[in-house]
């Protein structure tokens, strides 16, 4: 049985590492590339035969544990590497070795001229291999070594130009941020271990089972847990690194800013889905932060004029809808969406990439225009993919959106319905902004400098296959009649239902489809009348409401908030600590110059003696402190 | 008046016999020979740690006391004998290429080196306070020369010179606190009869016995850089020779870990609610003062410096917890702390090169590109001293914070995390440094000795092999740690 070899999955990934790591430089580009890519398809192949297995295993049998050896064993706590195999698993596996082998395929062609050929390459190893533990663990603990590995190589990946200082400023923000999401999410791992005395996924699941609905210490877990979900997947109020992520090449934004690593934290609340249908008040946590986070995101990107922004934004707020599909209970939908984005957005960025590619490197919409004419399978294949996002029936993104908006609406709270609805509306206007800018419209590029051309076929061939994924890959979760729905049926071993199914009538679900078809439709047609027909009406009605534009375009000045109420007062605390309570005037000795040292020679018997004064007076204040409180108390 | 001369076995104490003989062979050679001859002598050194390993691994499972109960024989003992000499032999490793650099490959060095292991090993299997103060003393006063080893340096004499006299400060109040204790004990220093007699109500919680505790803590607080005793801490590691520093940071801060934890855990148990809580604020603050001001550091060697200050916050947590696995966690990251520090410290030499000229942490930029495996090692160091999956690092400060949710101390295990957390900014920043910036001047080329090379290969190595497969070190540990009461 291939199961029994489940370690190969991130084995794979781990050798191509090595050896584009320790060797890349000395190998050809060619090859370098094809053991890149390689060892992905490898991996994507056994994940694939795994899954047959999986299906072919007697009926009963929900998940199967692959222990490879005992990590940490001390007392009573184990944490194994071992692989989960399970619905969910096998979901986020082929979701991830498919998807990466595409985009893999894709760089070899747009990272051809770039001196870090092979850097690059080992970094997208490593992340794979990373990503695979993430999904593939079966403790919190092998989780957490795959969360922080994956935050890692996108730490690394963030600034892989670091000619750029934005770039390098854009990885040393993502890495913050998300140090913030680490901290909660361990703390989870600790409470968890400190309540079941185990993290072993099942174990824990098994034992909260026993808990009352509403118990304090599950809420207290799953809040901690899905304050790590916010940092990884770029929520409110922590979605602040991802936009600048954008610095990276842009299949590390296909693959790790938007189909990949982002979800891991929806894939981490799905699978925890035990705990949190226990928890009825951070269920609603993930709601509502998810459900602002949509629409926030998506007026956000209304204003964007970078095409990569704008995908960027777009993420944050289909990441949100996500979320709120978990926070009502529907994880099955929140991870069917995050399937179907994965295949869209990594085509809508891939598809940004062979665009700046063949804008050698122009990235501001308002330089494009027309260029349909001149990258047709680039046109087309994004055209499909915005289709899907807006959620235009029968394409990838209706199914998953729909759903979402549908369970909204029935297990959660009419607000929560309005307003995914709203941001439904203007998601399908600012895909379409971006589609009507960047290849429709008149040649607003400069003809002399840029020579538009279409990508070459490492390119183009991944564009066509996630496209065709794009447009069927809803078909799984096909819904109203009975059964068709394989998706759900699959998953459903892996994901705690918050409440008995319940069977809603034909004829409602038929009308809210046709309903949210209609505002995708509005989204489309205003988009159509603001940059196709009559092109000077966003100029007017920016003019109209300057603040209001002012206010989305900067983002809501969001960053600039942070900087000066988190960010100034660690800085200038650091320094005084360095400068006010370390010496100054030895660090001076050593920084300074011949004169500095000059001048401490002269003075070296006051100073000398100062200092070892200084030291010794803290040891005695010491002393004093730790004696008074052990014999005054 | 006849006297009686206690019954001993010299196999006892065979591993500081080796190392003391070598060191006195040494010198012997050093003034006896031409000079030709000194290039031996980290060969030499090394095959007496090699004799005072094999005498340690004979020595294990032995239990009991010998030399007059003047000394424990006890695997706690052994597995800091193995500490202590993985520690010194990769120092020495590390050393000759360094000295020759600096002109100062010295006979003395190296046996100085030798006699402060040797003071380790006294302070780790004492089983008298008495013993530990010549221990300490043993070691101390081998690593004071050290540290002014180069004697023409401004900076090198002013770390040697101010480690001496708080090292003399604090070494009084350690002795202050022994005689506290011998007169609240009713009159005697030997641990095992000290840790009987304070159970006895009569004499605990008289001020004089919580006096000699508050002195203990700050004796052994200044050796392992605990705040507010750590100040002396960034001169002396700054301003002593790189090989000095990196045997500071891990020698002697494990010999001063081993004979706090024994003390603590054999002979104060019954005061454990007193000393807890100074301990929980001591590690806290040394935890945060360290990684804080790392932050703020552009020198190598003193941003290492301030990150040893944190890692005596974290390891003081094992103390805290006073449990099973927070003694077995104190063991296990010790070893791995020397590991991990020591391979750190292999790369600042080897980067450093002549005289130290390159000690920013600047001069690491494009290092990267221009040494890959170099750079690549030195990531690997960073990676585990902040603690990242799967090093070692990671698995030691998961047994620490793990042993204090155990023991209840949630807010401490929550604030160390916080620390680690803080702590990648710095550590991460190397790395960046390293493959992130381009170099702002070729490096030219980096000279690897083969024992240089063999140190970063072991390091890099014993860091990965002791975080994906921590069982056996785990389980050596927890051997080690049974004769403590309630372990």
């Amino acid at each position: 049985m291939m199961m029994d070899y489940v370690w190969l999955i991130p084995v794979f990934p781990l050798i191509g590492f090595l050896i584009n790591g320790l060797f890349g430089k000395k190998l050809s580009k060619n090859t370098v590339g094809i053991i890149g890519s390689a060892v992905i398809g490898l991996s994507f192949l056994v994940t694939v035969k795994i899954f047959f297995e999986f299906l072919n295993l007697p009926p009963g049998v929900k998940a199967v544990e692959k222990t490879v050896f005992t990590w940490i064993s001390s007392g009573n706590f184990t944490a194994q590497a071992a692989f989960l195999i399970d619905p969910l698993s096998l979901v986020m596996l082929g979701v991830v070795t498919g998807v990466s082998f595409l985009i893999h395929i894709y760089s070899v062609g747009y990272m051809h001229d770039d001196p870090g050929f092979y850097r690059y390459f080992a970094y997208l190893n490593l992340f794979v291999f990373s990503m695979l533990i993430l999904v593939s663990a079966n403790n919190f603990l092998l989780m957490f070594v795959g969360w922080e590995g994956v935050g890692l190589c996108s730490y690394l990946l963030i600034g892989f130009w670091y000619e750029k200082q934005s770039a390098s400023d854009a990885g040393k923000k993502a890495f913050v941020v998300n140090r913030i999401g680490d901290f909660g999410f361990l703390l989870g791992i600790f409470l968890i271990f400190w309540t079941f005395n185990t993290i072993n996924f099942r174990e824990v699941f098994d034992l909260a089972a026993k808990y009352p609905i509403g118990s304090g210490v599950i809420t207290a877990i799953t809040l901690l847990l899905f304050v790590g979900a916010i940092g990884k997947s770029a929520q409110i109020p922590l979605y602040v690194w991802l936009p600048d992520a954008m610095e990276g090449p842009t299949p590390v934004s296909a693959l790790i800013h938007a189909a990949t690593m982002v979800t891991a934290g929806v894939y981490m609340v799905a699978r925890c889905s035990a705990l949190y249908v226990l928890a009825p008040f951070s269920l609603t946590v993930v709601a509502v932060v998810g459900a602002l986070t949509a629409i926030f995101a998506a007026t956000m990107g209304m204003a964007q004029n970078d095409i990569k922004r704008v995908l960027a934004y777009s993420t944050v707020s289909q990441l949100g809808y996500m979320f709120l599909a978990c926070g009502v209970g529907a994880f099955v939908s929140g991870i069917f969406h995050l399937m179907t984005h994965a295949f869209f957005k990594a085509l809508l960025f891939l598809g940004s990439g062979s665009v700046i590619h063949g804008m050698h490197g122009e990235q501001d919409m308002r330089h494009m225009g027309n260029l349909k004419k001149y990258m047709p399978i680039t046109y087309w294949t994004f055209m499909l993919a915005t289709l899907a996002i807006a959620g235009i029936f029968p394409f990838a993104g209706f199914f998953s959106k729909d759903e979402i908006l549908f369970y909204s609406l029935v297990d959660g709270h009419l607000l929560y319905w309005g307003i995914a609805t709203v941001a439904a509306c203007i998601t399908a206007f600012y895909m379409f902004r971006a589609v009507f800018m960047t290849f429709y419209g008149e040649e607003r590029f400069d003809h002399h400098h840029v020579h538009p051309h279409e990508a070459p076929m490492t390119m183009a061939v991944p564009l066509m296959i996630l496209a065709g994924l794009s447009v069927v890959g809803g078909l799984v979760g096909f819904p109203i009649i009975e059964g068709a729905h394989k998706f759900k049926e699959f998953l459903k071993p892996s994901i705690a239902p918050l409440h008995a199914e319940v069977h809603h009538a034909m004829s409602f679900e038929i009308i809210m489809m046709i309903f949210s078809m209609t505002v995708a439709a509005v989204g489309i047609y205003i988009a159509y009348k603001c940059y196709i027909k009559t092109p000077e009406l966003p100029e007017k009605i920016t003019e109209k409401f300057p603040t209001t534009y002012d206010y989305v375009y900067n983002k809501y000045y969001v960053d600039e908030l942070y900087d000066a109420t988190v960010v100034e007062p660690i800085k200038s605390g650091s320094d005084f600590l360095w400068k006010g309570v370390d010496d100054k005037v030895v660090d001076g000795a050593v920084n300074g110059s011949a004169g500095m040292v000059a001048w401490l020679s002269a003075h070296l018997r006051k100073l000398e003696t100062g200092f070892v004064q200084n030291y010794a007076l803290a040891i005695l204040i010491g002393v004093v402190l730790i004696t008074g409180y052990l014999i005054g108390r | 008046m006849s006297v009686t001369i206690p019954s001993f076995t010299l196999s006892s104490i065979g591993p500081w016999l080796t190392l003391t003989v070598g060191a006195i062979f040494l010198l012997l050679l050093d003034a006896l020979s031409p000079k030709g001859r000194k290039a031996y002598f980290p060969q030499l050194s090394l095959v007496a740690l090699g004799i005072a390993a094999l005498q340690t691994y004979c020595l294990w499972g032995r239990s009991g006391t010998d030399f007059a109960r003047m000394i424990y024989l006890d695997n706690f003992s052994f597995f800091f004998y193995f500490i202590f000499i993985l520690g010194t032999a990769l120092t020495v490793m590390l050393s000759r290429q360094y000295l020759e650099d600096w002109g100062k490959n010295l006979g003395e060095y190296y046996a100085l080196v030798l006699f402060a292991t040797a003071g380790m090993m006294l302070m780790a299997s004492s089983a008298h306070f008495i013993m530990i103060f010549l221990g300490l003393e043993v070691m101390s006063i081998a690593v004071y020369v050290l540290a002014g080893l180069f004697r023409e340096d401004f900076k090198s004499n002013e770390a040697a010179l101010k480690y001496l006299i708080l090292g003399a400060f604090s070494s009084a109040f350690l002795l202050f606190g022994m005689a506290m204790l011998y007169g609240a004990a009713g009159g005697t220093l030997y641990l095992p009869d000290l840790a009987a007699r304070l159970t006895d109500k009569a004499f605990v919680s008289t001020p004089l016995a919580l006096l000699a505790v508050a002195l203990l803590i700050v004796g052994f607080g200044f050796k392992v850089a605990s705040f507010p005793f750590h100040m002396w801490t960034p001169d002396v590691y700054e301003g002593a020779p790189t090989s000095v520093t990196a045997f500071m940071a891990v020698g002697v801060k494990a010999a001063a870990f081993a004979a706090f934890a024994r003390v603590f855990f054999l002979v104060f148990p019954s005061l454990k609610v007193d000393w807890v809580m100074v301990l929980w604020v001591l590690a806290v603050a040394t935890m945060t003062i360290g990684n804080v001001t790392a932050i703020a550091q552009t020198n190598i060697k003193r941003m290492l410096a301030y990150s040893s200050i944190a890692h005596a916050g974290y390891l003081m947590v094992g103390l805290v917890a006073a449990n099973q696995l927070g003694a077995v966690s104190l063991l296990y990251y010790l070893l791995a702390y020397t590991l991990m520090n020591l391979g750190a410290f292999g790369v600042v030499i080897l980067v450093g090169r002549k005289k130290d000229a390159y000690l920013n942490i600047y001069d690491y930029s494009g290092l990267g590109a221009q040494h890959p495996v170099l750079a690549a090692t030195m990531a690997l160091f960073m990676f585990a001293l902040a603690g990242i999956p799967p090093t070692a690092g990671f698995v030691g400060k998961f047994y620490l914070f793990s042993a204090a949710v155990q023991a209840g101390f949630i807010w401490l295990a929550i604030l160390g995390v916080m620390n680690s957390l803080v702590s990648v900014y710095y550590y991460l920043r190397i790395t960046v440094l390293m493959y992130m910036k381009p170099a702002e001047a070729d490096l030219g080329p980096v000279a690897f000795s083969p024992a240089t090379t063999a140190v970063l290969v072991a390091t890099a190595v014993g860091v990965l092999w002791a975080g994906v497969f921590p069982g056996f070190l785990y389980n050596l540990a927890v051997n080690s740690v049974k004769i403590f009461p309630g372990m």
